[in-house]
């Protein structure tokens, strides 16, 4: 069942209608997420100030930790980039290697993450302290919880198609999960950016 | 494989599992249908509640939650999906489409929207309905008592996962799946609305599925969003709502729009005029349409610069709008008009809906909604654009598209009384509602009292809402005794669009051949200038279809599992909930289904050539 690499096409991913169709799915997919992601961003927003009598953004954020944990989900990027180049160049055994740095590198933001939320919980913050720690555990959860699917997703396809080499079937279907990546990672920065450099600027 | 595993299954089994868009499209319409009914009695009940002063036919808490099933039934449960039927059917065959671009995501979309409603019509028979209005409002919704809102949040959470599926599919079918030489600007209107349509959905429902989800969390999790004692503020949910909640406005209207166009030139024997201004001017109300949701909440203090930037953009709308209204008169003018049910329903539409247009400018006006909010008045304006508009499309759609759906033609003669019992009830019960709000009667109140002068007005509504519950009879009765007419169902209007092009029933495979367009109004072209028959793009040759499959049942059953879950607060109940729909997409993602060919000697048993 395995193509041999030299007579797949330039875009395998997109060379079957299939393809094309969950291709472009995709893409209208990630702008719906763009919207529930911003509205998730609004409302911390309107809340991050209200803090009632539980600690603030200030007294909780360390950019130590949170530095380690955006370097570790944008390299996770970057090696997923890598393993489309390697799909695209038709070598299977580069792709599958990346993606599994992949997996490794959102693995250790994610255990960052629930240090993290232990951490804050252990400060006094809990999920219904105030209205912004609601607002901030929601956020930064529901993009955790984006951050473990495509975990869970990665490795399914990676066990499904471990010897399978690259076909025009699983090719679209690594090619979605990596752009899932890259929009999770974007994510990322826009909650850098809004929730912690601006929570300690604040 | 071939098809003739997919032959020997039963019939049952062949609806539950079918990823056949043409039979989804039936089972969409037909499940709205039955919700549609649901809230007509709601809406009677209502009716009868408000008929005289001071009546006790529902008590108040009752009255609450009928009211808030009545909006939240009519709006998620009954139109849209009666339009995703007829987008479901109609769309592929328009353009000249095998079928939608992800046939397994179409069945999950409807049995997610179906589940959601079944889930929250499960809440009157386990201590109460939702009674916080369709809106739900904070707190009113994060404090209400027992259960009800509970079963709204989660059945609006799961119908609304399976309506961003839906729109997502159509997106992609029409993006991609559009048959040689059908381009974006020969695509029928009512691709187009539905296209345009889709768009709304893909980006408002988010925003529906954040508010919802912080409404749970509040409820449910113990979140302070909207506790103001802990920092929260209420006025978010608002915003969230009105952000889903204005395009949704233009989800219901654009898709009748659609209809009008096709039923009017189809009736008027005229290409439709001014095709490319209906197209954008489409294009620009679904744009403005996300400008505008803060003239819901003029009157909750944004401030008059807001306010005024809201108002102005809002009163925009009625450009694009106005432009539509003189393209279907224009095309009226000078064509040969068929005075058929369908046609009728399209006519009486331009009146009626403008009224409602007119309401919604004067609504617009900020410094004067504050006289106007919350009062009958604007009910009777949202009843104007949503049964004048929304309504009388799904009307016009069933009756123009029914041959091509079921195989017969509804009765003409029982369809005009329908019509005209329909349109005079309607035009009885809410035009003096209109004044009913002038004279200060506010909405969402289960009674009222003597001598306010509001009793006449409020039995004339009445009566006029029990026309219209005659009027729905006579449908019914025409849907039943019609079944005679068989004959003539091919293309019985004359049609103009690719879907007359096909047999009736239409073949599982929609067209033996890929079609080959070569103008708008693709059908009519090659009436007027071909043969009257479609050419073909491709030789004969087998086709490919998709498997069904009952994953769709499985996975829409794991989530109102887990919303029980939710609901009751059993935790174990959510997971095993969850572990069956991630189950489900676990054994999709891995197991491989590439579908199966029918060959050319089947295609040709079923007079699949042309
Ligand atoms: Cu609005």
């Amino acid at each position: 069942m395995a193509q041999p690499a030299h007579t797949l096409p330039a875009h395998p991913e997109k060379a079957t209608l299939e393809g094309k169709n969950k291709y472009l799915g995709f893409w209208f997919f990630l702008g719906g997420e763009t919207v529930l992601f911003a509205s998730l961003f609004g409302t911390y927003l309107a809340l991050r100030g209200s803090t009632a009598d539980a600690p603030g953004p200030a007294d909780l954020f360390h950019l130590e930790l949170v530095f380690i944990m955006t370097m570790l989900l944008l390299t996770s990027s970057l090696t997923s980039v890598f393993a489309v180049i390697s799909m695209k160049k038709g070598s299977f055994k580069g792709m599958i290697m990346w993606m599994w740095l992949t997996v490794a590198l959102g693995l250790g933001f994610l255990g960052f993450e629930i240090y993290e939320f232990y951490e804050y919980n252990h400060l006094g913050l809990g999920y219904t302290s105030s209205a912004f720690a609601s607002s901030f555990y929601s956020l930064v959860g529901t993009h955790g919880a984006h951050v473990t699917f495509g975990i869970g997703w990665i490795i399914t396809l990676l066990i499904r198609y471990r010897k399978a080499g690259i076909t025009l079937t699983n090719a679209s279907k690594f090619y979605t999960a990596v752009l899932y990546w890259h929009f999770i990672d974007v994510v990322w920065v826009f909650i850098f950016t809004v929730v912690y450099l601006l929570g300690v600027g604040a | 494989m071939s098809n003739s595993s997919a032959a020997q299954k039963s019939v049952v089994w062949d609806w539950l599992t079918t990823v056949d868009h043409k039979k989804i499209g039936i089972m969409y319409f037909l499940a709205g249908l039955f919700f549609f009914t649901i809230a007509g009695i709601e809406a009677m009940l209502i009716r009868i509640q408000l008929m005289f002063p001071e009546m006790a036919f529902l008590g108040e808490q009752t009255y609450n939650e009928v009211l808030t099933m009545h909006g939240t039934t009519m709006l998620f449960l009954a139109a849209m999906p009666m339009f995703f039927g007829f987008m479901n059917f109609v769309t592929p065959l328009q353009i000249g489409a095998r079928d939608v671009a992800f046939p397994f995501v179409n069945s999950l979309g409807f049995w997610l929207f179906l589940f959601g409603g079944l889930l929250l019509h499960v809440s009157y028979f386990t201590g109460g309905a939702p009674d916080a209005g369709w809106t739900a409002y904070a707190p009113l919704s994060t404090t209400s008592e027992g259960q009800g809102v509970d079963y709204y949040i989660l059945g609006l959470q799961v119908s609304g996962a399976g309506t961003l599926m839906s729109g997502i599919n159509f997106l992609v079918t029409i993006v991609n799946m559009r048959a040689p030489g059908m381009s974006m600007m020969r695509m029928p209107l009512f691709t187009w609305t539905t296209f345009v349509t889709s768009m709304l959905i893909l980006f408002a429902f988010p925003a529906l599925t954040v508010g919802l989800l912080l409404l749970m969390l509040d409820r449910t999790f113990g979140g302070a969003f909207f506790d103001i004692g802990l920092g929260g503020n209420v006025v978010i949910y608002q915003h969230l709502f009105w952000i889903f909640g204005h395009p949704e406005v233009y989800i219901l209207i654009l898709p009748a729009f659609g209809i009008f166009s096709e039923v009017i030139s189809t009736f008027a024997k005229k290409r439709l005029f001014g095709y490319s201004a209906m197209v954008f001017a489409t294009m620009i109300i679904g744009f403005l349409g996300f400008m505008v949701w803060a003239h819901h909440m003029f009157t909750v203090g944004m401030g008059p610069v807001a306010n005024a930037i809201f108002a102005v953009a809002t009163m925009a709308i009625a450009v694009p709008t106005g432009i539509k209204i003189f393209n279907w008169l224009l095309t009226l003018w000078g064509g040969r008009i068929k005075f058929t049910t369908a046609n009728l329903f399209a006519l009486a539409f331009i009146p009626s809906f403008v009224l409602g247009g007119v309401t919604g400018v004067q609504l617009a006006m900020s410094a004067a909604d504050y006289q106007f909010h919350d009062t009958y008045f604007v009910v009777a304006h949202f009843h104007y654009v949503i049964i004048g508009g929304s309504v009388f499309g799904i009307f016009a759609a069933t009756f123009y598209w029914w041959p091509k759906m079921f195989g017969y033609r509804l009765g003409e003669g029982l369809g005009k009384i329908f019509f005209w019992l329909f349109l005079i009830g309607f035009h009885l019960t809410f035009f003096i509602q209109h004044f009913l709000g002038l004279v200060g009667m506010p909405r969402r109140v289960a009674s009222y009292l003597d001598g306010q002068g509001f009793n006449e007005m409020n039995l004339i509504s009445s009566l006029g809402a029990f026309m219209m519950a005659v009027a729905f009879i006579f449908l019914v009765v025409n849907v039943i005794v019609s079944r005679k007419n068989t004959t003539n169902v091919t293309d019985p209007w004359d049609g103009r669009t690719l879907e007359w092009a096909t047999t009736t029933p239409v073949q599982e495979f929609n067209f033996a051949q890929t079609p080959l367009i070569r103008d708008l109004d693709a059908l009519w072209y090659e009436k007027m200038n071909g043969n009257g028959k479609i050419k073909a793009a491709e030789p004969l040759d087998e086709i490919h279809m998709p498997n069904g499959s009952i994953l769709p049942i499985i996975m829409s059953s794991g989530l109102v599992v887990a919303s029980f879950g939710v609901i009751y607060e059993m935790y174990l109940l959510i997971a095993l909930g969850l572990l069956i729909n991630f189950g489900c997409m676990f054994v999709r993602s891995i197991k491989e289904d590439h579908g199966y060919h029918i060959p050319v000697s089947e295609i040709k048993k079923q007079g699949g050539e042309s």
